[in-house]
Parts: C-alpha cells; structure tokens; sequence
C-alpha cells in the first residue's frame, strides 16, 4: 500500500523539523519590553510540551497493537503511562524542582554531594535507560517507513537518527517548549481527526453491530495477562514514569515547585484525552481487521486501519496523516532522549563543552541506530513497558527515597540501584531468549517489576541502616531546600 | 525487546564485563609482581598503611576521620591501643584489648601531660605504657596521637613521635584548606558587584532635573532608584535567577534612559526555559553597564543593546551585545588580566566571579574590535553545584 501521500507527508514532518531547528531561532519573540521577556512559560504550555515530549511509538502505535493482541489487558498499559504521572504529582514534581536539580545526576549531586560515585551510577543508568528508550522509537520509525512507502527497514532509523542528529547538534529551538508543545497537538490532532472519520463511518452501519456482538466471543479467545503480570506492569508503568529523563528535565523551566504540580495535573489531563484515541482505534481494529492480531504487524494497526475501512482518496489521505502524526512522534521523543542522553554524555565524558555536546549527540543517535537495525521488535508497548520496569526499579527508588527519606545514604543509593538495574536487566534478558512457558517463574522473568522494585527499596533501605554513619550532614538543609515551600518574595 | 536485541546486550555486558576483569587482574598481578626485596616490602607496607591513614585526616580531626584513621596507624604501629585525642577529649580509639575505663583514665592523664608540655610523653604504669605524642599546628598543640603498649622502648617512642608529625602536617594541610575556603569566600563577597558611585551620582542627577518639569516621571524614577538599590544591596545569597536579574536590568536602564532618552534601544530576546536559570548575582547587570557605558555613551546617535538567553543543552548562554565604539581587543585582555586598573572593573570583576564558581574554562567571552561593537557571552550550567568549582569537592 505504498502511497505518494504518506511519503509526502513524512517529507513535510521531516523537512518542518528541520526547518525549525535552522530557522527557529529567528521566530523567537524579540521585544524591547522586559515584562514580555521575563514572562515565563506557563504550565499550560510545558505540560502540552511533555505530552509532546512523551507521547512516543509506543503510544501512538503500540497501544492500539497491544490491545489487537492482548484484549483488555492491553488496557492496562495506557492507564499506567497516564497514571505515573499522580506518582509524579504526588512525591516527585514539587520538591524536584524545588532542588534546582536540571538532571537526575544533578538532583543525586545535590542529595549527596561527596558522593562522585553515586553521581557516576546514576549517569550510566540515565544513559542506558535513554538507549532502550530509543531503540523501540527506531523500531517504530522502520515499522511506519515500510508500510507507508515499502521501503526497506532500516532506512526509518536512519533518517530519524539524521533528522534528530541534524536538529540537535544544529541548536536552534531543539528542546523549546513552544515547539514540543506544538508536537503534542500535531498528534492528537492527526489521531483525532482520522478517528472521527472512521467512528462517522462505522457507527450508522448495521455492520459494525453485528461485529460489537462478536466482540466478546472475539475477546474470550484472546489470551491475555494474567494476574501477576498485570500486577507487575502496573507497578512498572507508575513507578517508571518517576525515573524518565526527559520527562524531568521540562520542570526545571517551572518557576516553581507550585507550577511544577500544575502542569503535572494538566499533563495528565492531556494524556487522558490523548489514550482515548488509540484504545478507540485498537477496538476498532479488532472489530475490522481481526486477522491482524496473528500476524507480527499489530503495531501497524493505526496505519493500516484508514485502508480497511476507506477506500481512494480518503484512505490514502487519512494514512499520510497518521503516517505524519506517527513520525512526529518518534522525532520529538528522540530528540528529547537525545538531548538528555547527549546532555549526560558531555557533563561525564567532556567535561560540558560545546564540542563535547555535537560529539555525544552523534554517538547517542549512531548507537541506538545500530541496535535498531540489527534487532526487530514485536510490540512496541511492551518494549517501553520493560523500560519503565527498568527505572522503576533504579531512579525512581532513588528519586523517592532521596525525597522523602533522610536517612538513605549514597551507598545505600547505590547498592539499591545496582541490585535494581542487575536483577531486572538479566530478568528481562534471560526471559527473551529461553522459549517461553505459561509458568509463573517465566512471568517473573518477563515482567520483573513486581519484584525487582521492591528488592531494589529492600536493597536500598537495608544498605542505609547499616551504613547508618554516612547519613551525609547537610541532609537536613537539603530536605528543608527540597520540601519547604516557594518563597514568594524575592527578597 | 526482541531476541536478537537481548543477545547483542548480553554480548556487549558480557565483554565489558570480562574486559573490567582482564584490565583490574592486570593491574592487581603487576603490582604484587613488583614487589622486591623484604626491605622494599618493608617500606612499602609502612608507605601503604600511612597512605591509608592520611585521606581521613583531610578535613582536620574530626572524630569521624580520627577513628578510620586510627585503625590504620595502630597496624603501623603494631600496638595493643591507639587513640587519637583532640585538646579536650578523645576522639578515636581502636583497640586490640578490652579499653576498661580504668586504662581510659591513664590515657587521659598521659594525653594531657603532652599536650601541656608540647613533646612526646610515655607514661609508665602497672606493666601498661602509654606514649603521647601532640599533633602540632604552627607552634601550638592541637591534639595528640597516644598508643599503648606493654613495654615501650626507645624504637617505639621515636615511632609514635613521628606518626605524630606526620599525623601533624595533615592536620595542618586540613587548616590552610580551611583557610583557602574562607579566603575564596571573602575574595567572592569583596568581588560582588556593587553599584557604580557613577550610576549613582548620574541618576539622582537624571531625577533631579525632572523634578520641576516632570514631577510624576521624577517620582516614579526615584521609586525605580530605590529598587534597583535594594536589589544590590541585599545580602542574601551569591545567587539569582535569570528572571530576577533581567528585573534589575529594566529598572537600571530606565534610569539610564532618563538621561540618555531615547539614545539608548533595548532588544531583548530571550528563551523563556532559562528564566528560572540561577546564576551569579549581579553578574548581567555589569555587562549591560559597560555596554551603555564604553560602548554607547561616546556616540551621539546611541545605539541598540541587545540581551538574548538561549537554551544549550547543559547550559543557558546569555550574551550582551551592542554596536557601539567597541574596545581594543589588547586593552581589553590586560584588563581581564587584572595589569591595568581602568573602567572596565566591572567586567574584570564578573570575568573572575564566573571562573571561581565554574572552573577556568567559563569566564567571559568577549568579541570586540574598535568601531565594531562588543558582543559580551557566558555560558552558565543550568545546574549549580552545591560547591563552586575552585573549592575541590
């Protein structure tokens, strides 16, 4: 189903990116009017920014595939991406911010600032969680490439990786909220508008009725999650979310530990709005392409869905669209992967020079290309969700219990992490290459999270109390930095 | 994740971790190989328990170094106990022995009868001998290391004294760090920009003459004056965010403009992430004064200043930039080098300040050529360490 207008389309996206990474500087507001300038970015405008920023492969294309495959259960994964961020909200939004920290290493420099080690910990995991990240955006981008244009796989990794690489080591406007905030838009915008035409297609039809009326029949054939697994997704999807680097550095542009709660609240209004869409093409798809759910393309379901049920102009014109929305996806969360793993690369191995900065940001794009290309993947919302059990089980117990805990110490910080990173890494490892088997200890090794967080907390406060001495002394102005409220005056 | 993908990880940890091994049991290997002669052994076991002695002590005695550290000199000195005291009390003992409070006592007694006299004291008493040496600062005893042994000879004597000394010129680094630290801190607060006696003098005239012919604006100018004074003069923090300081900047060039007029044009640009940047208190201020001030000011028709913050990654560059007389690039740098006291203090002054809290490698960078214009750019870690970078850490 090669189409000349979703080749157009994802020239425009690909060209539109770079356009406002060369030219945007340009664009930015130059006033003579201080109060204009000093006007900072209202959360309105940074949460549609992280939406933009988060919403990546695996919830434009993966959601809709995992609900083709795993039925309800596939539920479960975009409650959990929207639902990380009450944990957000409620522990972690706030009184980060409030510790000035712009990167998770900075926020364990400023918890434990003797500790070069924790400091380097931390980095190297940072890195590694931003390259899995990448790799499933990559998978995406050769999924959505070949459907759109029958090209062969690895030229989408290829020309996202260059399109990322171009734009970031360009400068211009690479992480400005006022574009990754457009990026939200766009692509809600380019699922809501094919999803209406659709549900205005299917609703009337007596058709679609008779279909509802398999669905169940349909649904009970379905294997699903069991009660474990979805369990531990759960726990990996909320607590994941606390540990994402790209997500955190957006609330250093709050003023505010206030406005940092505020956006987090719009952010997950957004989301919520923006899961409808997906899970609505997902159910859609189960009812019109039902084969699909066989075969190893479910991800493909919000492409391929306009074609199934339009024919001509209309398909072709709904898919380009989709086609876009979908690539926008995977350049805005790269880029911000990209920038932050770039970022964390230069402050360890370059000392934080500009030259540095250019040199990382290839290596962060190359690496991940690599991987990329060599590998294929199933489904890409299981894929981030073994990310989201990845942090869950080393940043966030250390962003949580370094928040809230006074008595952690930095190598009971450590230990936790590396207990975490260790324990889920090799489960998830050994889990993808022995066969699979329907028993518990296999769900255990496919999704950790279950267990791996709390042994990582375990890990962590067992660590502490026994190296309770090294409690560093400034622990308590730093918690009084971290929880006491704004001061409102500035003098 | 995929198969091959796991494989490709696995494989990658797999040979980092065998390559860790391979390159750690190299070095292990070659440095027992390397060992020598037992008097070569000698000194280096010595070498070594004195090395891991030393780290501890690098922040003075505290009770916390002088326990680690005691472990370690006592396997030097190869005795029963060893205590580490400071004028007062004891800081540390490690012991081989049960430490009644009886023995507690007599070393109590023999630490103070060192630190009183100032030399190496061995107290004898009921088969137990204790040696004090004091641990000397300049000529005044601050502490003393004191060992126990059941019969102290001359060797062990002359060894505790010089465990002392050693002990001695540690502590005495941890002071002058101290002192360093404390200079750096009274060099940062004399470095503080202050407001200029000129601007001073320049906008109580600038008011003064409109007092009569414009009493409102005159009011309104004295408000921004008061303002502007009290965000210098404050003294909290070393510190300010981007937002903050661009606030100061307004109410400073609109005094400029009340004498100036409409000479001087301002363009701001700037990325409204980096706001809540922190950076150095009153460090913009001083370049957008120098730009009205060198750079403006000598051409009739003014001129544009423009103020743009970006985003870089890691870093928020801000830059100054206006198209007057501009400098010499020569006069300039001898002026950053602190050889020839002249106007341009205020720059010098911001150009040491940002080198301190960021390293040598982010002081100002200024592009100037005479009649071009100056173009003034830092570039500032949107992360502040909780240390500058001049203080270690």
């Amino acid at each position: 189903m090669t189409s000349l207008f979703s080749s157009l389309a994802l020239v425009v996206v690909c060209v539109t990116t770079m356009l406002i990474a060369f030219y945007g500087l340009r664009l930015s507001r130059t006033t003579s009017d201080f109060y204009v300038a000093s006007r900072s970015v209202k959360p309105w405008w940074n949460a549609s920014a992280i939406g933009g920023e988060y919403l990546s492969a695996a919830s434009f294309l993966g959601v809709a595939g995992l609900i083709m495959l795993t039925g309800q259960s596939g539920l479960w994964f975009p409650i959990g991406y929207t639902a990380g961020y009450l944990m957000l909200l409620l522990f972690v939004a706030a009184p980060l911010r409030r510790s000035q920290a712009y990167t998770i290493p900075d926020f364990a420099q400023i918890r434990f600032e003797d500790s070069k080690s924790l400091r380097k910990l931390t980095t190297y995991l940072v890195v590694v969680i931003c390259w899995l990240y990448i790799v499933p955006q990559m998978h995406g981008a050769a999924l959505t490439l070949s459907i759109a244009t029958g090209l062969p796989g690895w030229v989408g990794p290829v020309v996202v990786a260059a399109v990322v690489a171009i734009t970031v080591v360009s400068g211009g406007m690479r992480s400005v909220t006022f574009v990754q905030a457009f990026q939200y838009w766009f692509k809600l915008a380019s699922l809501v508008i094919p999803t209406i035409f659709l549900l205005i297609q299917v609703i009337p039809e007596q058709d679609t009725a008779d279909r509802l009326r398999s669905l169940g029949t349909q649904l009970e054939n379905i294997s699903g999650l069991n009660l474990y697994e979805t369990i531990s997704i759960i726990l990996a999807l909320l607590f994941g979310t606390l540990g994402l680097p790209h997500v955190l550095v957006r609330f250093y542009t709050n003023p505010t530990g206030h406005t940092a709660r505020t956006t987090t609240v719009i952010v997950l209004g957004l989301l919520s709005a923006f899961y409808l869409l997906p899970t609505t093409l997902g159910v859609l798809g189960l009812l019109y392409m039902p084969w699909l759910g066989s075969t190893n393309e479910t991800d493909a379901t919000v492409l391929l869905l306009p074609s199934a049920i339009f024919d001509g102009f209309l398909a072709d014109a709904l898919t380009a669209i989709v086609v876009g929305g979908a690539f926008a996806a995977f350049l805005s969360t790269t880029s911000g992967l990209v920038v932050s793993l770039a970022g964390a690369l230069s402050q360890e191995f370059f000392a934080g020079t500009v030259r540095g900065f250019r040199i990382s940001t290839v290596l962060a794009t190359a690496l991940p290309v690599l991987i990329a290309v060599v590998t294929n993947s199933l489904a890409l919302a299981g894929a981030i969700g073994n990310v989201f059990a990845f942090t869950a089980s080393t940043i966030c117990p250390l962003l949580l219990l370094g928040i809230w805990w006074r008595s952690l110490t930095a190598k009971g910080a450590m230990a936790g992490m590396l207990v975490g990173a260790v324990t889920c890494g090799l489960a998830l490892m050994l889990s993808s290459v022995i066969p699979p088997v329907d028993e518990l200890w296999f769900h255990m090794m496919r999704q950790p999270a279950a267990w791996s967080v709390p042994l990582a907390f375990a890990v962590m406060i067992a660590v502490s109390r026994s190296t309770r001495r090294a409690v560093p002394s400034n622990t308590d102005t730093v918690m009084a930095r971290l929880h006491v409220p704004d001061r409102g005056a500035q003098l | 994740m995929s198969p091959a993908l796991q494989i490709t990880l696995i494989a990658t940890i797999v040979a980092v971790g065998i390559a860790a091994i391979g390159y750690f049991g190299f070095k292990i290997s070659r440095s027992t190989k390397e060992m020598g002669t037992d008097a070569e052994e000698a000194t280096f076991t010595t070498l070594h328990h004195m090395s891991v002695a030393v780290p501890h002590l690098e922040r003075g005695l505290t009770s916390e170094g002088a326990a680690k550290s005691a472990k370690a000199l006592r396997r030097l000195l190869n005795c029963p106990v060893l205590l580490i005291s400071d004028t007062r009390s004891i800081l540390a003992t490690d012991s081989g022995i049960d430490f009644t409070a009886a023995l507690e006592e007599e070393a109590g007694k023999a630490f103070s009868t060192a630190l009183a006299t100032g030399k190496t004291q061995v107290n004898r008493s009921s088969g137990q001998d204790f040696v004090s040496a004091p641990i000397m600062v300049g000529d005044q005893a601050v502490g003393t290391v004191t060992a126990l042994t059941p019969r102290a000879g001359a060797g062990f004597v002359r060894a505790v004294s010089e465990v002392a000394v050693f002990v001695s010129a540690q502590v005495s680094t941890a002071q002058l760090d101290e002192n360093k630290a404390m200079l750096l801190e009274a060099q940062m607060r004399a470095l503080r920009a202050q407001i200029s006696p000129h601007f001073i003098y320049n906008s109580l005239n600038a008011i003064a003459s409109f007092i009569n012919t414009d009493p409102a604006r005159a009011r309104e100018l004295v408000i921004e004056f008061a303002d502007f004074t009290r965000y210098s003069f404050r003294r909290r923090g070393e510190f300010t965010t981007l937002a903050e300081e661009l606030e100061a900047i307004d109410r400073y060039l609109l005094l400029e403009k009340a004498r100036f007029g409409e000479r001087i044009k301002v363009s701001l640009r700037i990325a409204p992430e980096v706001l809540p940047t922190q950076i150095p208190f009153l460090s913009l201020q001083p370049l957008v004064e120098n730009a009205v001030r060198h750079g403006l000011e000598a051409r009739e028709d003014g001129g544009v200043i423009s103020i743009t913050a970006t985003e870089d990654g890691l870093h928020a560059v801000i830059s100054v930039e206006d198209d007057g007389v501009g400098m010499d690039p020569e006069q300039l740098a001898s002026v950053l080098a602190g050889t020839t006291v002249n106007m341009h203090v205020g720059l010098r002054n911001v150009d040491v300040r940002l080198r301190q809290l960021y390293g040598n490698a982010n002081g100002l960078i200024i592009d100037t050529a005479p009649g071009a214009g100056t173009q003034i750019t830092m570039r500032i870690p949107k992360f502040r360490p909780p240390r500058p970078a001049g203080t270690g850490a």
